[in-house]
């Protein structure tokens, strides 16, 4: 298979297309817009329906509508756009609906501005939607992972039957890597539809019995129950679907904690404090939730600090200190509203930190 | 013995939650008369909102999902995409369609979505508690506006059939009332032809009902369909707004 | 081999499509690329910016902190930029636009008047095809046949008729005497 060089945000919706999308619905944002443009000719070429959609709101639940009858739906949007979906998020994790959503995301707070941010991170984590739901989240570090976890992603919603979160940002849409796309999967016909969505609303004939979708409980235990039969879901989500990667952990006295485009300037500033003679390393979660807590058994005796370095003001670092679990002293690099950092100013600020836990 | 009725097997054999004298019931039951005649209960796909009939999925034998608030026509221009060849259904109150749901109602409505929309409209917010809704008459009291509605407070009540009608891909708008007999078995035939205009793919479609609520108008049944018959149909009144030709 | 580049003019100039036919060549010829533009709000007129890098073995950070090449389609750009090059690196200026030479004399500086060559061929569009096949010249980063075979790609169907000025703007430097540093 050869590879081609190709915008992120088209590659993104290639291989949407690739894993079998029937339906796309999308609403204009910087810096994702290729995207449901990408969709609007392609996707109807594949044999899947385009919307665009009148709102955010409308999108995620279109794509709520095409997945509760049994469509592979996809979304894509930026920050704040993310912000109008929990709603939809929430409502669709709790009818256990396996929806795909994906955020290139930017900066804020609020309108905020363009440029690429991970302030999202409590977003997509800890989600604004009401209510015990859990959402698996990957984060890429380049176009090529991007490709191969949105193929991969449909097939965990389905087989979780829950909504799954690509948690991109606007570098990675807007860059060109090559990459090499993966085949094309067929949409699934009615009859395919019936076999492995038997839950779907598809009209009564077309499965045994009647479907309901809904979220409605009003008896506390019920709802309780509900609750926890998704929990068990989620209790086996954080056994099967964690993530990472690590490198250069071997004699690191700074270990990295970084994910996405943050990733990719630590893995620099690790070879230029190398030049320094200062042994670094990098445990880049792809899973944000579940979170890599194993990653951090691999840490080795000479490390002296972790350093959450975030495109925000610091909110993975709460998790980086769960899994830390006191064994090291965690510290942050942070730039955030769209601002990326040089790889010289990561070493020069992991440096300062390394020299403050030592006491120098 | 000769049958001379039997219930639709599209309503199941359970009693429903509404309220003595609420309409929800009627309007339940003539729609899936209508899906039932031409045989295509098992081939419709129902949205149901947020408000009291969130409870019709109990109540309609069909495959249903639910809505979160407002959302309907949008959940239900996603069904439709994935399936052109069923009957597809939203079935909204006034709180839900009106008010947290007019945008997405417009817009399913501009795009000329191939579904059919059930408007109940009681002029209150019922599941809640009896708030005032977009559609709550000038005058009428609700639990928000204890002295009755006001131009200052809140503006006019909202006509949705009519909002609806000026957009040119909705092309069958209709209110109807549920009123006596007679007037039940004239909405069963509007249902019917908007069923019709769905099917045969013409556009969007749009049944507004005229509904009672005596529980929180704080009337009788007869009080409450008195009320609807002068106040509500003198406001917005009973009639076809909109349809194709030939239909 | 690490090679990287940065791209500078303002929105419309095809800066970030030399850009990315550079990146493409390096791909085809198998190396490692990433290409990573400027973006804002500004569709013409605005700055246009590029990074791209090209090197033997994956590359960790398409972000760069100073550039072994960079090209400088109009005077902001020189200003702005001229410090990010690297000691002994190359620095190509669009003479046309840019009235100035560069500051620095611990660096190569080449001035390629592009718009003008291109007038001359024809259509200033081709601009940036001029400082293209320059930077071929200068540098030998891709070979001309990578991009010549991109070129019958973009200028097919009803662009076809743009093809032979293309080809000559792109011939120019590549084959002809080297622009003046």
């Amino acid at each position: 298979m050869s590879k081609v060089l190709m915008k992120g945000n088209e590659a993104f919706a290639e291989a949407a297309i690739r894993a079998g999308c029937s339906c796309y619905f999308g609403y204009p944002i910087t810096p994702q817009n290729e995207i449901p443009e990408y969709m609007s000719h392609e996707l109807a070429k594949a044999g899947g329906k385009f919307i665009q959609a009148e709102s955010e709101l409308a999108a995620v639940n279109m794509a709520y509508g095409a997945a509760a009858s049994g469509g592979r739906a996809f979304i894509s949007t930026s920050s704040p756009g993310l912000a109008l979906m929990q709603e939809g998020l929430g409502f669709t994790a709790s009818c256990e609906v396996p929806i795909v959503a994906l955020n290139v995301s930017r900066g804020g707070p609020g309108v905020g501005g363009i440029q690429p941010g991970q302030a999202d991170y409590f977003q997509v984590t800890r989600g604004g939607y009401n209510g015990d739901v859990r959402i698996p989240v990957f984060a890429p570090s380049g176009i090529q992972e991007c490709v191969d976890l949105i193929y991969s992603a449909f097939d965990i919603a389905e087989e979780y039957r829950n909504p799954v979160v690509i948690f991109a940002d606007g570098m990675m849409g807007q860059m060109m890597e090559p990459v090499e796309l993966p085949p094309k999967k067929p949409i699934a016909d009615d009859a395919e539809i019936a076999r492995t969505k038997p839950w779907a609303i598809t009209g009564t004939d077309a499965h045994e019995g009647r479907n309901v979708v809904f979220s409605l409980r009003l008896q506390p235990d019920v709802l309780e129950a509900h609750v926890e039969h998704m929990f068990e879901k989620y209790a086996r989500a954080e056994r099967e679907l964690v993530r990472y990667s690590t490198s250069n952990l071997e004699g690191a006295e700074i270990v990295f904690v970084a994910f996405g485009t943050m990733s990719r300037l630590c893995a620099e500033a690790i070879e230029l404090l190398a030049e320094k003679g200062v042994k670094a390393g990098l445990i880049r979660p792809i899973s944000l939730w579940p979170f890599p807590d194993a990653a951090f058994d691999e840490i080795g005796p000479e490390a002296k600090v972790l350093i959450s370095t975030e495109l925000s003001m610091g909110q993975m670092i709460q998790d980086v200190k769960n899994a830390a679990a006191g064994r090291w002293p965690v510290r942050l690099i942070s730039r955030t509203g769209g601002v990326v950092p040089s790889s010289l100013e990561i070493v020069d600020r992991a440096l300062k930190h390394l020299q403050e836990v030592q006491g120098k | 013995m000769k049958t001379v009725f039997q219930p639709t097997k599209g309503m199941l054999p359970v009693d429903t939650s509404y309220c003595p004298g609420c309409a929800h019931g009627i309007a339940h039951r003539i729609i899936m008369e209508c899906l039932e005649e031409r045989g295509m209960l098992g081939k419709t796909i129902g949205v149901v909102p947020i408000g009291c009939s969130i409870n019709a999925h109990n109540f309609m034998n069909i495959d249903m999902c639910e809505s979160t608030h407002g959302r309907a026509p949008a959940i239900a221009s996603g069904i439709r995409r994935v399936h052109p060849d069923k009957i597809v259904f939203t079935y909204q109150g006034d709180g839900d369609l009106a008010s947290i749901g007019a945008g997405e109602i417009v817009h399913a409505a501009h795009r000329g979505e191939k579904f059919t929309t059930f408007f109940i409209n009681n002029a209150i917010y019922g599941m809640t508690g009896g708030q005032m809704a977009p559609t709550t008459l000038i005058g009428q009291r609700a639990t928000t506006c204890v002295d009755g509605r006001t131009v200052e407070q809140a503006g006019l009540p909202l006509r949705m059939c009519e909002l609806i009608s000026t957009i040119d891909c909705a092309v069958f708008v209709e209110r109807v009332m549920l009123n006596n007999p007679a007037n039940v078995r004239k909405a069963k035939k509007v249902v019917s032809t908007a069923l019709d205009i769905q099917q045969a793919g013409l556009g969007f479609t749009f049944v507004e009902f005229l509904s009672t609520c005596p529980t929180n108008w704080g009337l009788s049944p007869t009080e409450a369909i008195h009320w609807c018959e002068t106040a509500m149909a003198d406001y917005y009144p009973v009639k076809n707004f909109k349809k194709p030709e030939g239909y | 081999m690490k090679l990287k580049m940065f791209f500078a003019g303002s929105g419309g100039q095809g800066t970030l499509a030399i850009g990315q036919m550079i990146a493409k060549a390096a791909m085809d010829e198998g190396k490692e690329v990433t290409w990573l533009p400027s973006y804002g709000p500004e569709m013409r007129g605005g700055t246009a910016n590029c990074t791209v890098v090209v090197s033997d073995k994956p590359i960790a950070c398409p972000l760069i902190n100073e550039a072994d090449l960079l090209v400088v389609m109009n005077l902001p750009s020189l200003l702005k930029f001229e410090p990010m090059v690297v000691p002994e690196g190359l620095l190509m200026v669009n003479s046309s636009l840019v009235p100035e030479k560069a500051k620095r004399s611990d660096i190569r500086a080449v001035y390629v008047p592009a718009d003008e060559k291109a007038r001359e061929l024809g259509s200033g569009k081709a601009a940036n095809i001029v400082m293209l096949g320059a930077i071929l010249k200068e540098t030998g980063i891709v070979s001309p046949e990578s991009i010549r075979a991109q070129m019958k790609k973009m200028f097919s169907g009803h662009k076809a008729k743009f093809l032979p000025m293309n080809e000559a703007a792109f011939r120019l430097y590549l084959e002809g005497d080297s622009a003046p540093s």
